[in-house]
């Protein structure tokens, strides 16, 4: 990126209070609320989920940290009819959208109650009944599935509108191109949301692309975009329901770029101190997110001292309650190895499950019996 | 009943898949009023309309990528490569999301996509429109590769990967697209042939040869030769690649007690090294001798000397003749 200032769209200012001339969207106080709780369950879990990880309990965790005005308020401006094409760091949005807390722990536990079977790496969320779509480790890839999902609902006249989130990283990958491309050609209702985080990893927003901006990329597909300030949810979800309000109609799709910060590392198996600078984070840590949304709801009155304790309270029950049902969760069934490969298990990988079974049974091993197919 | 070639079969069958089912949708590179590079779409844009056949842009990881978000969105993408040459760029779609959304969303997602593709040489296409690569895609758990050689199997092959619930590589003999010597009668109604069931394209008693594509009709010919000189060739034509029939491999060679895999891909790697471990494994002690395989070189595509890379019946019958003499 270039050092040029970009003009970011904002509603709050860094205290929290309404920029002058910025339209508050009116959502009212059980949407800001919710929002507000959205935002504090995803710092929690991230929290949670780290104190795990270094416990040993469970193996990866990529947080959220300092990006939640990011997530939750883009999430949040979707329909529950839309569907959601997440990146690693969405997991927030899973849950808003009504992923139970279970199923969320579960995939951090790799046990039964993880919808995808153990399969995927933590940090890797899915959830059908809300929309929200499995992904993979590859970067970009999931932005043509997007892009498909648009189309097709147009073929069969729904006006279902796709989320298509990607981080700063995912704007060099080909599949960004070829969906922004198809999107704009097709006039796919899909709503690209772009989380530049700052970082790919090591690799800082300043290497990653020259373009003015992440936002600016968006105008050679024939496609509007639009730079906002990440950390201020008010004018993410104002921004993004912009967009999302066009494709509905019909009017194709947008790129919502969203400028925040990574607070940790990618993952808990990196260490950001090695390639970045303490005073960067100083800043950043200072322009939380959290901090600025629950300013403004203190000085509406939608939120004080004692509702917000009782919201982080019932946040921390809940949650607790979740890595309790967990911790003593049965193990998965050694057939999940051949199953779902295909939509019934073909001879030859029962043959191969069968070998393992065989070899378990004679060198020992518990979970062989637990793992037989039934019949 | 009308006789159809291998590239009319394809086109009826997408009109008859189109017809039955409201889902199908079909797009690729110029699939819409050209019809395809080869015809394959001839005329299914102006009988469906735009909204049901329709052009891409040029891009090869964002046409399979779409047809996974249709597929998602539960419509029945056909989708088409213009090249199998031209895949790659798709490659990661394929193996990293197509092949891997039932597995790694345990049932939660899934995509019945079918990607067709014309492979292999014959036409004086080069390195970049002749390659067959269909090994690639048989090491991908979650695939279905599938690869017909008669006009009867195209349709109903296409129509059973269309109805189907997992996504298939749909790899079509280009070479003998419109070979007038194929034409056979196709049923115009729905059928189909079911996927990972291979077929005895001709009995015999001496030797196995396990063939698919456009080495079957190499094959035949090379057990004519044969005949002549009393050495009766089963010619095995796999038709699935993934899912393999073995069983249908491993009837076969335990019959005749001998084996010759020929296909036009690079020998190294290929899917005759497979089958030959494959029957090295579960059928040793029938056979009376190697098993040998005939094979595309272990170089890129040539385009002027691509008569002598893709094995020919001269060179299946040399090995039918070492076979003998071993």
């Amino acid at each position: 990126m270039t050092t040029n200032p970009i003009d970011y769209k904002r509603v709050l200012d860094a205290d929290g209070a309404p920029v002058a001339g910025e339209t508050v969207p009116a959502i009212g106080r059980d949407l800001s609320l919710r929002m507000y709780r959205g935002m504090c369950e995803t710092r929690m879990l991230d929290g949670k989920m780290l104190i795990l990880q270094r416990q040993g309990r469970i193996g990866f965790v990529g947080t959220a940290i300092g990006l939640e005005a990011a997530t939750i308020g883009s999430g949040a401006a979707f329909d529950a009819k839309d569907w959601i094409f997440p990146a690693l760091r969405e997991g927030g949005v899973a849950v808003y959208r009504g992923m139970p807390l279970l199923e969320y722990v579960g995939q951090m536990f790799l046990n039964i109650y993880d919808t995808s079977k153990g399969r995927q790496m933590n940090n890797h969320f899915q959830h059908a009944a809300s929309n929200f779509v499995s992904w993979s480790s590859c970067i970009g890839t999931q932005l043509p599935h997007a892009v498909g999902a648009a189309h097709a609902a147009r073929i069969k006249n729904e006006n279902t509108v796709m989320c298509a989130y990607l981080g700063d990283g995912a704007t060099s990958s080909p599949e960004f191109h070829s969906a922004m491309t198809m999107a704009a050609v097709w006039k796919a209702p899909v709503v690209f949301v772009c989380i530049d985080n700052g970082w790919a990893i090591s690799v800082p927003s300043s290497r990653q692309s020259a373009a003015p901006s992440y936002g600016s990329k968006a105008e050679a597909y024939g496609m509007p975009g639009v730079d906002v300030d990440g950390n201020d949810i008010l004018a993410v979800y104002r921004e993004t329901l912009n967009m999302i309000r066009r494709a509905r109609a019909g009017e194709g799709p947008g790129l919502v770029a969203l400028k925040s910060y990574r607070m940790l590392g990618h993952s808990s198996s990196d260490d950001p101190t090695k390639y970045r600078d303490a005073q960067e984070v100083e800043m950043w840590r200072r322009r939380d997110p959290i901090e600025r949304y629950r300013k403004y709801l203190l000085s509406l009155g939608w939120l004080d001292k004692i509702s917000d304790e009782k919201i982080q309270k019932e946040l921390e029950s809940e949650i607790d309650a979740a890595v309790e049902a967990n911790a003593n969760a049965p193990r998965l069934a050694l057939r999940a190895l051949v199953e779902d490969v295909y939509s019934s298990v073909t001879p030859h990988l029962r043959a191969q499950h069968d070998e393992l079974i065989r070899v378990l049974e004679q060198f020992g091993d518990p979970a062989a019996i637990e793992g037989r197919f039934p019949l | 009943m009308a006789k159809l070639t291998i590239i009319s079969a394809v086109n009826d069958a997408i009109r008859t898949a189109m017809k039955h089912d409201p889902r199908v949708v079909v797009f690729g590179e110029d699939v819409g009023k050209k019809g395809g590079v080869f015809g394959a779409t001839d005329k299914i844009q102006q009988e469906f309309g735009e909204a049901r056949c329709f052009d891409t842009p040029l891009t090869e990881d964002g046409i399979v990528g779409a047809a996974i978000g249709m597929a998602l969105n539960v419509l029945r993408p056909i989708a088409e490569i213009q090249f199998q040459d031209f895949i790659y760029p798709a490659f990661d779609q394929i193996v990293s999301e197509l092949s891997k959304f039932r597995y790694r969303s345990g049932g939660q997602y899934t995509c019945p996509v079918v990607v067709r593709t014309p492979y292999g040489g014959g036409i004086r296409g080069g390195l970049y429109h002749s390659q067959s690569g269909e090994a690639f895609f048989c090491h991908i758990p979650g695939l279905q590769v599938v690869i017909p050689s008669t006009p009867y199997d195209t349709k109903g092959l296409l129509l059973s990967a269309v109805r189907g619930a997992d996504p298939v590589i749909f790899m079509e003999p280009k070479r003998i697209y419109r070979d007038p010597s194929l034409a056979e009668e196709v049923p115009e109604e729905w059928y189909e042939v079911p996927i990972g069931k291979a077929r005895i394209a001709r009995e015999g008693s001496t030797i196995s040869v396990i063939c698919y594509g456009a080495m079957v009709p190499v094959c035949l010919q090379a057990a004519i030769e044969a005949e002549k000189r009393g050495i009766s060739l089963e010619i095995v034509d796999l038709r699935t690649l993934l899912p393999l029939d073995e069983d249908a491999v491993l009837a076969s060679a335990r019959k005749t007690g001998r084996v010759i895999v020929v296909h036009e891909a690079p020998k190294y790697c290929g899917l005759g090294a497979e089958i030959s471990a494959l029957i090295a494994e579960e059928a040793v002690d029938s056979l009376e001798g190697p098993i040998l395989r005939v094979a595309g070189f272990d170089t890129p595509f040539p385009n002027a000397l691509e008569n002598y890379y893709m094995p020919d019946a001269r060179r299946v019958t040399d090995a039918v003749d070492r076979m003998m003499a071993f």
